[in-house]
């Protein structure tokens, strides 16, 4: 199967399995990028030599347990040719223990180099991390080209991407563990990473830094897929809101402008222009819903909006009344916004 | 007391002899019955069994409160507790484990035996040394009415800023944390200065530093990591409850301020923290090993030297905590050195130890079971640190459950099996009876077992990506199974401490009595009687040995000439150990608890007013001068 179809199988089965099982991977145990696998190959290597150094060492102690003294020996008779025997014995493992020490140290400051070298990236996107969705913004040299979304990264297969992550709020961390190691996101610094996925799928990470009361619900999807279809989504994202197809549609957007939604929510093409909350525009094309909590659908949409904390307890959106009719034609708007 | 003094004149322990003796200095040294007497009581005994018992205590609530995480997590996206209650759970593990358990454990153990085994009547500064419990208790009260006031703290044991900030964690809670780590600060950092001036100037004649039992050793080293990490961790809290309640921006970017600062701070202290939490544990194996391998230390110069440089060593390695914080890539890769470093005084100890067995004839009781645990996890866990060391590998484990796997095979076997092993091996000195032994099998295995089956699948956990401090997770991640096997394992864990109670409180009243020396050891702890009177030996024991007890068979060599009239104790040159001085010992007193109540209420005030310190230092002022009120000694007298 090629690439593409396989990339194209992958995106069908996410679509239709936002969230059910195997869909996605997100385990240090599954690399899909020459950074995860450069990491894990020295996970298992330090493993095997430290599981042997462990097993020797349980060995020496289970010979240990054997009587090589009398019962009735003085405590304090040693027999001087058998103590300098011990002592160079334990000299000498005392020895192997800095050699075996010095060799890792080798090994991880090598890793590390792999890591953090400098890689020209093709794309950069910045990442900021908020209590508890991630802002996602795609730079562009051309402004009209950059766009902001949410909890959802795209990339394009087999290219060098960079990450630089900073936080407006408290620390946050960035760990999708198929495509590399993490990273803290912290107010008044920025930090970076790169990788480059290897395989089109869905990568799930979620924050690593213990970041309040919905740390466990701050999740994302990094979306691989070949650089074609990569580039029609960033096109698609880039453009405004589509514009709303049916009466029904139409409505809804007329009550997101007027409720209270737009303070927070940014839907370009309208006059939706909140900053405070994830980015709208195309909120219908994304998996999931509020930072990897639900799969996106009109259903649950309607359910968020009804009852965010119920959902994510603590979350910072607040509990917006819409009567039902207005619910409805918001949900059906937001599901609509691809 | 001054009435005996003057109607006696100078009675010395040269005039009497035998059960008068023993009776005369036990009146001396004694504590008066009655609560009045309890509360003003200076003996380290009895303060260290306090100590030790609430300590216990406190591991027994942390305890609670990772059974009720284990069973939130033992399903995914289960509703035992909400995100609210699960944050406050685990930073009050956290908080209790270090602070009130991991920390005091090890002091409380050193208060109560360090006198005894460096050969001594009381420990320095016996009035500040009641003084530290009344605070560490009311700082551990204090944590936890909080919390079931709803109050306690929810931004983890580390409380990072800006999370533990004004800004994002307005209310109270974050300011208890700050203030339970001032108590623990000032009550740990008094106990470690005890130590230390008891190690030094209060040791028998004789005992020169190569004749300090490793054990000693260990709890001497500790202290003064005690007392040189626990003021990074006050400046972290001060600095955060100034940044809360002053208005300061000393963590505030936006301001100038600088959030990694923080993290500097606590880790300086954090780190050390952890061989803080482990020195004790090497020296309950110190103990135990020798005495039932029945061979005196192999490489007691190596253990020594080991403790000595893992002291020095446990200062640098704090930025490892912080390898994904984006600090520089050559300062990152130093710190990845210096901790696969401290594996190799490390190493050699445990070397030592099992040259020590292996020569030796073990004794299977209880006290070498748990050490043979020790080894066992600890072992594993510090391997699996040097995995942790690597920065590429950290970036990937950090913050996962394979940390939380790691620290609890580091710490639990590190100081928890050696410390239950220590409880059965000075039980019988504390109490006068034995613990049982059967019941002590059933603790081993229970708690040996349950701890693996509960911890080794958390490795796993973390290398399938979960993360640490989550409250809840969905079906689809595929952590369920290992989640419910570590639940299960929990609960045969807390099944073996409840033996271990269940032994304790039975064998109190029927154990079998142990007599001076149960076990056959060689330190002077065992030459008194079993509990030790007030005034712990009789006479000064002479030290002619790193094994008193196993080099003098027919009786140890005393020194004489002490005062029988009032408390008083020999001081002794730090090297040598040579006799300098007749020093008086304090006489109890209810004015350290006094100034603890004035410290307590002016550090709850705090939080809620600055104007708390300012009003704060009068009771305190008056409670001082009650204390240090000028009394003249006996031996300025003469």
């Amino acid at each position: 199967m090629s690439a593409r179809g396989s990339a194209r199988r992958a995106l069908a089965l996410g679509l239709a399995l936002p969230l059910a099982g195997c869909t996605f991977v997100q385990s240090p145990l599954d690399p899909v990028s020459p950074q995860a696998r450069d990491l894990l190959w020295l996970f298992w290597l330090f493993s095997a030599v430290l599981a042997a150094i462990w097993l020797a060492v349980m060995l020496a102690l289970l010979a240990s347990f054997r009587a090589r003294r009398a019962e009735t020996a003085d405590p304090l008779a040693i027999d001087p040719r058998r103590e300098r025997r011990a002592t160079a014995l334990v000299a000498g493992l005392t020895v192997a223990t800095g050699l075996v020490v010095l060799v890792l140290t080798g090994l991880s400051y090598a890793g590390q180099r792999r890591l953090f070298g400098d890689e020209a990236a093709r794309v950069t996107i910045r990442v900021i991390g908020h209590q508890w969705w991630w802002e996602v913004q795609y730079e562009d040299p051309e402004p009209s080209r950059g766009f902001t979304t949410a909890n959802e990264i795209h990339v394009p297969v087999g290219v060098p991407v960079r990450l630089t992550l900073d936080s407006t709020d408290v620390i946050h961390s960035f760990w999708v563990p198929s495509l590399t190691g993490k990273q803290d996101l912290i107010p008044g610094r920025t930090n970076a990473i790169h990788f480059t996925a290897e395989r089109p799928g869905l990568y799930r990470g979620q924050c690593a830094e213990f970041c309040g009361m919905q740390h466990a619900k701050m999740g994302l999807l990094v979306i691989a897929e070949d650089e074609e279809s990569f580039d029609r989504w960033r096109r698609g994202q880039a453009a405004p809101r589509p514009e709303p197809g049916s009466d029904e549609a139409r409505a809804g957007e007329a009550a997101f402008v007027a409720a209270p939604c737009s303070l927070c929510h940014q839907v370009r093409g309208t006059a939706a222009a909140g900053r405070n909350g994830p980015e709208l525009t195309h909120v219908g094309s994304r998996r999931t819903l509020a930072a990897g909590t639900l799969p996106m659908s009109r259903g649950n949409l309607a359910a968020w909006i009804v009852d965010p904390h119920g959902i994510k307890p603590g979350v910072n959106m607040p509990l917006v009344r819409l009567d039902p009719d207005q619910l409805n034609t918001v949900s059906a708007y937001l599901e609509g916004l691809k | 007391m001054s009435d005996v003094a003057s109607a006696t004149g100078d009675l010395r322990d040269t005039n009497l002899d035998g059960p008068a003796l023993s009776a005369r200095l036990g009146r001396v040294w004694g504590t008066r019955r009655g609560l009045l007497g309890a509360l003003a009581t200076v003996d380290h005994k009895i303060i260290g069994r306090r100590y030790i018992v609430t300590a216990f205590l406190f591991l027994f609530l942390g305890g609670l409160t990772a059974l009720v995480m284990r069973l939130q997590l033992a399903r995914p996206e289960s509703g035992l507790v909400g995100p609210d209650t699960y944050n406050q759970l685990f930073t009050m593990h956290g908080s209790t484990m270090m602070f009130l358990f991991g920390v005091p454990i090890g002091e409380a153990m050193a208060v109560y035996l360090v006198p005894l085994m460096v050969g001594t009547r009381n420990i320095a500064f016996p009035r500040l040394n009641a003084f530290s419990y009344w605070v560490y208790l009311s700082g551990g009260l204090f944590l936890w009415v909080s919390f079931l006031l709803n109050i306690g703290p929810d931004v983890g044991w580390f409380a990072y800023v800006p999370l533990s900030g004004p800004e994002y964690s307005p209310g109270k809670r974050a300011d208890t944390w700050a203030q339970m780590i001032t108590f623990t600060e000032l009550s740990g950092l008094a106990v470690a200065i005890e130590i230390i001036v008891t190690v030094l100037k209060q040791r028998a004649p004789g005992m020169t530093l190569d004749r300090i039992p490793v054990f000693v050793w260990a709890l001497f080293v500790n202290s003064f990591i005690i007392v040189f990490a626990l003021p990074a961790v006050m400046l972290a809290s001060t600095f955060l409850i100034l940044d809360r309640l002053v208005g300061t921006h000393l963590f505030n970017p936006a301001e100038g301020g600088d959030a990694l600062l923080y993290q500097h701070l606590f880790w300086f202290f954090g780190h050390p923290e952890v061989y803080i939490i482990f020195l004790p544990g090497t020296a309950f194996v110190s103990a135990i090993i020798p005495t039932f391998a029945r061979r005196e230390t192999f490489g007691y110069l190596a253990l020594v030297l080991s403790l000595i440089a893992t002291g020095f060593l446990s200062f640098g390695l704090w930025v490892h905590h912080m390898f994904v914080t984006g600090l520089p890539q050559l300062g990152a890769a130093f710190f990845t050195a210096s901790s696969m470093l401290i594996a190799i005084p490390n190493g050699l100890q445990i070397f030592c130890w099992i040259a020590t067995l292996w020569d030796g004839r073990p004794v299977w009781r209880t006290p070498l079971l748990f050490v043979a645990g020790f080894f066992f996890i600890f072992v594993a866990g510090g391997l699996s640190g040097i995995m942790l060391a690597s920065v590429p590998i950290d970036t990937q484990v950090h913050d996962t459950y394979f940390v939380v796997a790691h620290f609890h095979y580091v710490l639990i076997g590190g100081n928890v099996f050696p410390l239950i092993g220590a409880i059965y091996y000075w039980f019988p000195k504390f109490t006068g009876r034995l613990l049982s032994e059967r019941l002590g099998a059933w603790n081993f295995w229970l708690t040996f077992v349950g701890f693996n089956v509960a911890f080794f699948p958390m490795h796993i956990s973390g290398l399938m990506g979960m993360p640490r401090r989550v409250y809840t997770y969905g079906p689809e991640m595929g952590w369920g199974h290992l989640q419910l096997l570590s639940t299960a394992g929990a609960l045969i864990l807390f099944a073996g401490f409840l033996v271990f109670a269940w032994n304790v409180i039975a064998s109190l009243r029927r154990g079998d009595v142990a007599g001076a020396n149960p076990w056959n050891s060689g330190t002077l702890e065992w030459a008194t009687a079993s509990p030790p009177p007030p005034q712990n030996f009789d006479r000064i024991p002479l030290v002619t040995h790193r094994e008193p007890l196993w080099a003098e068979r027919g009786g140890l060599p005393v020194v004489t000439g002490l005062s029988v009239g009032h408390r008083e104790l020999v001081v002794s040159s730090v090297a040598e150990a040579e006799p300098q001085l007749r020093e008086t010992s304090p006489a109890p007193s209810i004015w350290p608890l006094a100034a603890a109540i004035a410290v307590g209420v002016t550090f709850i005030g705090s939080i809620f007013t600055p104007y708390a310190v300012l009003w704060g230092a009068l009771p305190i002022a008056a409670a001082l001068t009650g204390w240090f009120w000028p009394k003249t000694a006996a031996e300025d007298e003469e």
